[in-house]
Order: C-alpha cells, then structure tokens, then sequence
C-alpha cells in the first residue's frame, strides 16, 4: 500500500485538523452506582490511548460519553479544542467500532463501509472510491457484495474497522473490537489494527481488558479501576513503575510478588527476614513489590520452598512459598530444582517497588 | 428409539390433528364448490360469481382492507416504536392497548354501533352541544361513507393490537448495537427508523401483515353490526349462501374465491418483504 497516500483526515463536517481529546472531570452514575468518578485526561493528537482496566471499572462507559451514546453527568469532553459533550455523535468528528461489530447483517459489506458515508449525503462517486480504498486497507475489496451472515469473525470484524476509517474521523473509538476473536486471529489483527491506525493518523481511543492488547498497541494506557484512571502514562512505564498495587496486581502475567515488609530505620527493610535497601519514611510497613521475572537464583536472598514447577518452554514458572504467602519467580530452564526444595532468590535490586499498605500508592 | 425419527414422532399428532379437523374438512368444502351431484363443475362459481352483490361485496371486502390495513400497520409501527422506548410502565402500557384483542369482534361491533345508532354516544353528544337538533338515524343507506368509516374504524380500533403485538415481539429482537451504531455514523432518528428498523423488522412485518391481510378478507362480524345488509362484504354472501338460501355449494365456492384471494395476498406480501439472498436477519 505504500503508493498510496494515507487516509485524509477532517473529512467529517466540523472536524478539526488537530484532534486532541481534553476529557474534564467527567463523572457518571447509574442510579446508586457511581461508574466514572473526576476523570480528567488528556489524549494527543494521533495518539493510541487505550483503556485498560477489568470488566465494571468504567471503561466502556468513558468511551460512550466520548462518543456520545451515554450522557456524563458532570464534566465536559473536548475534541480539537472544540468543547463537543452536548453534541450528537454525528457533530463530533468521531466514528466507532463495536465489540460485537454491529455489521448491519441487510445490507451488504460495501453497504456497511459507505453507511456514515451515505449518511452524509455524499455522491456515488466519493462513496464508492472511499468504500473501495478501505476495503483494500482492511484486505477485504473481494468481500463488498457479501453480506455479514456470509462472513468469518475476523471479515466482519475487518469490516467494522473499515466502515470506522472510510468516515475519515479525527478520532475512532474502539470498545473491545478484538474480544470476540480467537487468540491467533487476535494475535494477527493486533498487529495490523496498530499498523492501519498509525498510516491513517488517527487518534484512537482503545478500550481493552486485555493487557497484553494493551501493551503491544498502546502509545499510552490509562489504567482504570472502579470508576477513576489510576495511571496514564506509556506501557513500559506503567509496567516498570505502576503508580498503586492495583496496576500492579492487575498488569503483568504471572503477576507481581507482594511481600509485607517492616521498617528497621534508616530506609532499611525487613522482607520475609532479609534485610533490603528501600524508601527513607517514616512510614512502619509498606509492600515490597517484584516482578517474577526479576528474580534469579543467588547465594543471598530470599529463602523460599519450591512448591510447582511449570516448565513454559523457554522459561519455568515456579510457585513458592514464602513465610506462608505465595511466590513466583520465572526462572531459566536449565535450572535443576524440585518440588519440596528450599531455594536461595535474590530480586534484582533496581527492580524492586515498594507500596503502601494503607493508600495501596507506590512509594519512592 | 432412533433420534432421527423422534422430530417426526413428536410432530405426528399435531398433524393428525390438523390434517382431521382442517385439511379433511377442506378437502369437503372444496368438493362441494366444484360439484352439483353431476361430478365436477364450474357452476357453483359462475352462480355466486354472476349474482349482482358479488362484485360489490369484492370491491367492499377489498377497499375495507386497503383503508384498514395501511392505518393499522402504521399505527401498530408507531406504538411498538413508542413501547420499546419506555422504561417503566411499559408492560402495563402494552396491556392496556391490547385489551380490544379480548374482545370478540361482534362485541366491537356492537360496541361501536352503540356510538353511532340514532340513540348513540355520538347524536347525544351533538345533540347536547347543540349541534343537531334531534337525534338523526346516520347509519342508513344515505351514509354508505360512514358506515364505511364506522366499519373501518371499528376494525383499526379492535385488531390493531395483533400487529403491535407481533411488532413489539420484533422490534425488542433488534440489537441495541446496530442502532447506536446507525447513530455514530450520522443516522437521525428518522433514518435509523427507515434504514434499520423497518428492514429488520421484515420477517415480523411479514407476518403480521399477512395476518392481519387474511384476517381482513374475513370480516363479517363488525360488518354485520354496523352494516347488516347495507354493506354486504365477501364473508357475509358467504353465511347468506350457506344459512338463507342454503345452498352449500355457493358458500364453498365463495370460501374458496376467499382463500384464492388471501393466498395471493400472503405470496405477494412475502415476496415484496423477502430477505435478500445471503442476508440473515
């Protein structure tokens, strides 16, 4: 496709040219239930954002204020400079792509990519050109005269990827478009999503629960958990240096070890009863916090039993037990150690995370 | 036992039934229409067919269900659209516009007569306000329009219902993504009626319509309340044939222009809202 020129953007009556997406304390309930609670966050132009966060934490319900399906009782959201929460989703530069596709199962797949564009009145010629140089982008121009019940998973969900980028909008929206794929398929959309994405230039906002999706598409994550954005900020980051335990516990699989550790001043710590190097407070306990990964078997260090052993080919997954919690270290697989054994493993030392216990907030 | 026949063995009765007590008796009226104790012939048709009221209780039976049926659909569209838009209430709103489906159509008949006789709610009304000076007999052969209109009115306010029934059934099938999705990329409220609504509504539509066609050929009752023998309709020469001049023949063969009639009418409504080819709605 590199003879052609990307997709054009600001096509949508009133679209700005620079697309960044100010959303101002936004909060919304339903009845009782507070879902979204002072969202503020701001999203650059071209950006991939993505909302992460388990099922219930408001995710879905931010992306449908954005898009305008759900009204926010509190808070204004802001496209381009351009203040667009009171207007209808067709006024707001954006366009969507479903979780369960939403493929109009009467009309025909050429019919579904042209439908914003037959919305808008657009002439036969420009629908049809549109039309056709989407499909060809989504890898589906042989599908136009089939209908959504003669379509795989994956075709449908090219095609509802199509009929987004063929309005030309200055920000998609995607709710969990992978969610309904199998994982090799969704292995294989990922990459390309993120591909078409990035040539078209759009801003995209991404809701996933999937972290995996997260990481790999991501420019920024916004981590949300029961109602409010816990951290915003790049995957690397957020892995590396999650903001509370929540992000923590919830981003990286197997997941972070959390040991309880006690304050022997001076910023010494007692972890399991060894004594490490963390923050100089004046707080008595806090969390100690490593990843599985950045363990290795030493002479100095933890001392753990090892309970499972679960060889993951290029690596073993071992649960241990430690002081009567559990622990896991991914170890290399050539290590030769059984079940039952007592182990010796030292945390690399610039890995280590330290939480408190009370705010669940990451201290440094 | 072999579960390929047991779809068969467990559907069985319910054939016999109908074959005993529909097909059977079917299969009787039609020998009756086409014989006359000589073997098979036309004669009953040309009889019935030839008599001077046929063609005016055809045009009746056809004109009625053209002015009734197009307002019903319409309005049965709106109510199931307006239903399915409410929260609370809605089942208690859908009961109460489904009440007239309780009543027998003679009882709507009757009912509606009682507005319109000379002693009715409607001259006492005017007559109260001063319209008219003394009650007026309205339904009479000077009025062929309004009882026309009386019979039609009757018809829309009575079997309304089963079409909303049937739409609401059809349009809470609809999933609510398709039409958010008709709402980000630019559809009114209007378009998302005519682009999605109306063409996933169709197999419903279809039924309904067709329902409501075949029951519209076979008006009699409201008919015979409201119009006697001033308005006689297909379904009327029908019960005359059989029970006043007692000629069953006549009868059969009416019946069977009557389900020629309704049978073309359930072809031509199902071709006309048919699903495209590879389309599954």
């Amino acid at each position: 496709m590199g003879h052609r020129q990307p997709l054009g953007r600001g096509a949508i009556k009133g679209a700005n040219v620079i697309a960044e997406i100010q959303i101002k304390n936004i909060a919304k309930h339903f009845g009782d239930y507070q879902a979204l609670n002072n969202i503020n966050l701001t999203i650059d132009d071209q950006e991939f954002m993505v909302l992460l966060g388990a099922s219930g934490c408001g995710k879905s319900t931010l992306l449908r204020i954005i898009a305008g399906l759900e009204t926010a009782d509190e808070g204004e959201v802001w496209i381009g400079g351009r203040r667009i929460d009171h207007l209808s989703p067709k006024d707001r530069g954006i366009a969507m792509v479903f979780q369960n596709y939403a493929v109009f199962p009467h009309l025909t797949v050429f019919e579904n990519i042209g439908f914003g564009l037959r919305m808008q009145k657009l002439a036969n010629e420009v629908v049809t050109r549109r039309v056709e140089r989407t499909a060809e982008l989504m890898h589906i121009e042989q599908l136009l005269k089939r209908y959504s019940g003669e379509l795989s998973g994956g075709q449908r969900q090219r095609v509802a990827v199509a009929r987004a980028l063929a309005m030309e909008p200055d920000v998609i929206l995607m709710d969990e478009p992978l969610s309904n794929l199998d994982a090799l398929l969704r292995m294989e959309m990922r990459a390309e999503l993120k591909g078409v994405l990035a040539q078209s230039k759009t801003t995209t906002i991404y809701v996933t629960h999937d972290q995996v999706e997260a990481m790999s598409m991501a420019d920024r994550i916004s981590v949300m958990h029961e109602g409010r954005i816990v951290q915003a900020t790049t995957p690397v980051e957020v892995y590396r240096n999650p903001a509370e335990r929540f992000v923590a516990s919830f981003i990286g699989n197997p997941p972070m070890n959390f040991i309880p550790a006690a304050a022997q001043g001076n910023g010494k710590w007692k972890v399991a009863g060894q004594m490490f190097d963390g923050p100089n407070t004046d707080i008595k306990s806090l969390e100690f916090a490593i990843r599985p990964e950045d363990i290795a078997p030493a002479k100095i260090g933890l001392t753990v039993t090892v309970k499972v052993i679960e060889p993951l080919g290029p690596h073993l997954l071992v649960t241990c037990d430690i002081a009567g919690a559990l622990f896991r270290a991914v170890l290399d697989s050539d290590l030769k150690i059984n079940p039952g054994e007592t182990i010796t493993l030292a945390p690399q030392p610039d890995r280590i995370r330290w939480f408190n216990r009370q705010s669940t907030k990451a201290v440094v | 036992m072999s579960a390929r026949y047991l779809p068969y063995i467990l559907i069985f009765p319910v054939t016999l039934f109908l074959c005993l007590f529909f097909l059977y008796p079917f299969v009787l009226v039609a020998q009756q229409a086409f014989t006359t104790g000589a073997g098979f012939t036309l004669e009953n048709f040309h009889d019935v067919t030839g008599h001077w009221k046929f063609p005016i209780s055809l045009k009746n039976t056809l004109y009625l269900a053209a002015a009734v049926v197009p307002v019903q659909l319409a309005l049965a569209l709106l109510m199931a659209t307006m239903v399915n838009g409410m929260g609370k209430g809605r089942d208690l709103v859908l009961y109460i516009w489904t009440i007239p489906l309780g009543i027998s159509d003679l009882a709507a008949g009757i009912i509606w007569l009682a507005i319109f006789e000379q002693s009715g709610f409607l001259n006492s009304m005017m007559s109260g306000l001063g319209v008219i000076d003394r009650p007026a007999n309205l339904m009479n052969y000077q009025n062929p329009g309004l009882i026309f209109l009386a019979i039609a009115l009757a018809e829309i306010w009575r079997a309304t219902a089963i079409m909303l029934v049937i739409l609401v059934a059809g349009i809470g099938l609809i999933p609510k993504e398709y039409y958010e999705a008709a709402e980000v990329f630019g559809a009114s409220p209007w378009k998302r009626f005519l682009r999605i609504t109306l063409p996933l509504l169709r197999p419903s539509l279809s039924t309904a319509l067709v329902l409501r066609v075949i029951l519209a050929f076979e008006i009699f009752a409201v008919v015979q309340a409201l119009g006697g023998t001033l308005f006689p309709v297909l379904m009327g020469e029908t019960y005359k044939y059989q029970f006043e001049l007692l000629n069953g023949g006549g009868a059969a063969a009416i019946a069977l222009i009557i389900l020629g009639i309704s049978i073309a009418f359930t072809l031509l409504i199902m071709r006309l809202l048919r699903v495209p080819k590879g389309a599954t709605i």
